[in-house]
């Protein structure tokens, strides 16, 4: 599904990335640790074509084909998706327009017609059910006014809606009580199949409880320093990072 | 690189043109340029005008003589010469028109170009049109339908013909010949426009329409448009406008009164496209108009304003709020980009006891442009219990633009209660990443936060224009962000 190839990416001409290898298939979930600076968020930038960043050296293949070119709505429309640590306000826009026009540009860059109204409505109120998602959300304005647990739950209903191939949860966790949490963990569980991926980048541990994941990677100043299991994840909340340095 | 830069942005931005841009080669018959008191004469008698409206355009020509050009509006042009406009521009017809049928092959094209199908179409949106290019009236649809119910709508030069009455007791009553210099000029010079008058008690039971273009080159459009709703009466009311790019500045100087006698309501909504100029500020119209309403009592007027067009603005659609408990709305959306400036908004003048006003201005600026809000809100002495809320705000695009905002708040009744909020924001990278992430490109990105930051107003619209406007401010500000 993607192979990320010796990738190095800066900004403002500072290499934040520096030589990144990763290997995600199908199905997986795969979880990014480490500290504040580390490079963590900068890699779910990059994969997703934030132009601030410069890839200097390294590629980014899903499925086989090179994402170099690609500007970020055609990475979007290839089946990336961000969760993004902190969701921008749109005012104005209801969060149901905002999914409408997301999925018509996507379709329309497929070729496809645009989804009829109906079946739009339908899709929304099955993916709003889903994730437990009360319809007077739906009209409110794009994360205007929204708690941190309403943001992140609607970053989810629109990957929901979306359907990506690869999705990168970056800090889902932060600015969650627990009760949120378990919701948008949830969502994530419901949405996961063997046809796509999922990264999550996280500081702690604790989301892994809830989405459980069949690798943990390490990266520490912009290098994957180790790479296991699901139990790396408990050995790191219980010993820190200093002993991988 | 996978980068869209600036420079992509500025060239797809280049290769957009004004849609409306196209000049129609139909015959004119068109005054030679200048001004003096025998042109306004030939000009009343060329619409065999009665000798009391003659007189009236002398007065106003002679007051116009002795003013001066506005020069306190936030906008910097090279003023027309007025000298060098023509004054009078018509297609000629042949004769009296019967039926469409017999209009200019050429002239109906024009329509179609301009999204305007006279017939079932507008039926079925049910819209009544008056269209006029250049300086006269071409075509008014619906003439029938609106008669049986009492109501009058028709060129202005026509009513002043068919019903002399209504027109002597109402125009300039809001807007005086002497209010302004390019009201005066109006006054003057004026040779047609829309005239609409609605009965006591009858609701108007389709959407009243004008469309204005000016096709000619080196003319003025000079129009005037008077509505009339009588007691307890209501009308929604819309006008267009569009005129080919041209290289050389066009000066529009139109007036618009409405009288809402007591219980009455008018609404008011204008798509204004004239041409912008091109990219490099050259031509483009500019767009000086005066347009103010009279509310008597439990009256209420609502302009609605979508400014998207001309090159330079100065426009402040106002109500008198004379009559107890009337009510006065403004909502607008003013677009300027490349080398565009406006400087509009409104005066909500509080005179009756238990008046209330409502404002909210949107700007939006992008390019070299510069876009200023101007409102006065004024509670005069008797104006028990008057309220105002006004709400301006400004979106910016890249750094060259400006957007300001003017409020002027004049209060002399201590029961009064005044509002004003004002915000800036500029669309942010964070923003355009964020959509373009989830698959929306630039464009239409800028499209949708353009529209969500605009939507109360748009909301105002009548259902049938609000899409025509949402895609014109897309067209506006393509390519627009840096």
């Amino acid at each position: 599904m993607l192979e990320v190839k010796n990738l190095h990416a800066s900004i403002n001409n500072k290499e934040i990335l520096k030589g990144i290898n990763l290997e995600i298939k199908a199905g997986e979930v795969h979880a990014i640790m480490g500290p504040n600076g580390s490079g963590k968020s900068t890699l779910s930038a990059v994969i997703a074509g934030k132009e601030d960043y410069e890839v200097t050296a390294g590629s980014i293949i899903l499925n086989g084909e090179d994402l170099e070119d690609l500007a970020p709505e055609e990475r979007a429309h290839k089946g990336v998706f961000l969760s993004f640590q902190y969701p921008v306000e749109i005012p104005g826009v209801t969060v149901t327009n905002f999914i409408k026009t997301a999925i018509n540009e996507s379709r329309k860059a497929k070729g496809l017609e645009e989804l009829p109204a109906k079946d739009m409505l339908k899709l929304i109120r099955e993916k709003a059910d889903l994730l437990e998602i009360d319809r007077k959300f739906l009209s409110r304005s794009l994360n205007e006014g929204f708690s941190g647990g309403e943001k992140k739950r609607n970053e989810i209903f629109q990957m929901a809606m979306l359907e990506p191939k690869l999705a990168i949860l970056d800090e889902t966790d932060s600015g969650l009580d627990i009760d949120a949490l378990k919701v948008v963990a949830n969502g994530v569980n419901k949405l996961k199949s063997k046809d796509n991926a999922v990264i999550v980048i996280t500081h702690y541990q604790r989301l892994l409880d809830y989405i459980v994941p069949d690798f943990v990677h390490v990266l520490y100043n912009g290098k994957i320093v180790k790479s296991g299991g699901k139990e790396l994840a408990l050995e790191l909340e219980a010993k820190g990072y200093d002993w991988l340095k | 690189m996978n980068k869209f830069t600036e420079d992509d942005l500025k060239k797809e931005l280049e290769t957009k043109e004004y849609e409306y841009g196209f000049y129609t080669d139909i015959e004119a018959d068109k005054f030679p340029v200048g001004l003096n008191e025998e042109v306004v004469i030939a000009i009343s008698k060329k619409k065999n005008e009665p000798e009391w409206m003659t007189l009236w355009r002398l007065e106003a020509f002679k007051v116009w003589k002795e003013m001066k050009e506005p020069e306190w509006a936030n906008v910097r042009y090279e003023k027309p010469k007025f000298q060098d406009i023509s004054y009078y521009s018509a297609p000629v017809q042949k004769k009296q028109l019967d039926s469409l049928d017999q209009v200019d092959p050429e002239l109906l094209k024009t329509f179609a170009k301009l999204g305007i199908s006279i017939d079932e179409q507008k039926r079925l949106s049910n819209v009544a049109v008056d269209i006029v290019i250049d300086s006269v009236s071409v075509a008014t649809t619906f003439k029938k339908t609106l008669n049986e119910k009492g109501i009058i709508f028709m060129p202005i030069s026509e009513a002043i013909q068919e019903h002399p009455e209504l027109v002597k007791k109402y125009l300039g009553t809001v807007v005086p010949t002497t209010d302004n210099f390019y009201a005066a000029l109006n006054s003057a010079v004026f040779s047609d426009g829309s005239f609409c008058y609605i009965p006591k008690g009858v609701t108007c039971p389709m959407e009243l329409s004008t469309y204005f273009r000016i096709n000619e080159g080196g003319t003025g459009q000079f129009e005037r448009t008077l509505v009339i709703a009588d007691e307890g009466s209501f009308v929604s009311y819309l006008e267009g406008c569009t005129a080919p790019a041209r290289d050389e500045n066009q000066l529009h100087a139109a007036v618009v009164e409405l009288i809402a006698l007591d219980d009455a309501e008018i609404k008011y909504s204008t798509v204004q496209n004239w041409f912008p100029g091109d990219k490099e500020g050259k031509g483009g119209v500019y767009n000086f108009v005066t347009k103010r309403g009279l509310c008597e009592k439990n009256a209420k007027i609502s302009w609605t304003q979508v400014e998207t067009g001309s090159a330079v603005t100065w426009k402040y659609p106002s109500c008198i709020l004379k009559g107890d408990n009337s009510v006065g709305e403004f909502y607008s959306i003013a677009v300027t980009n490349n080398f565009q400036q406006a400087d509009t908004g409104t005066k909500m003048i509080h005179l009756g006891k238990n008046t209330k006003s409502t404002i909210i201005s949107k700007g939006i600026s992008a390019g070299h442009s510069q876009n200023s809000y101007r409102g006065l809100v004024q509670i005069g002495t008797r104006a028990k219990n008057a309220r105002n809320f006004s709400q301006c705000d400004s979106l910016l695009m890249g750094d060259l633009c400006g957007a300001h905002t003017f409020p002027y708040i004049e209060v002399k009744n201590k029961s009064a209660q005044v509002e004003h909020e004002a915000t800036t924001s500029k669309i942010g990278e964070d923003q355009l990443f964020y959509c373009n992430q989830r698959g929306i490109n630039t464009e239409k990105a800028i499209a949708l936060i353009v529209n969500g930051f605009s939507k109360e107003v748009l909301n105002k619209l009548p259902m049938e224009f609000a899409v025509e406007a949402q895609k014109l401010l897309e067209i506006s500000l393509e390519g627009s962000v840096g």
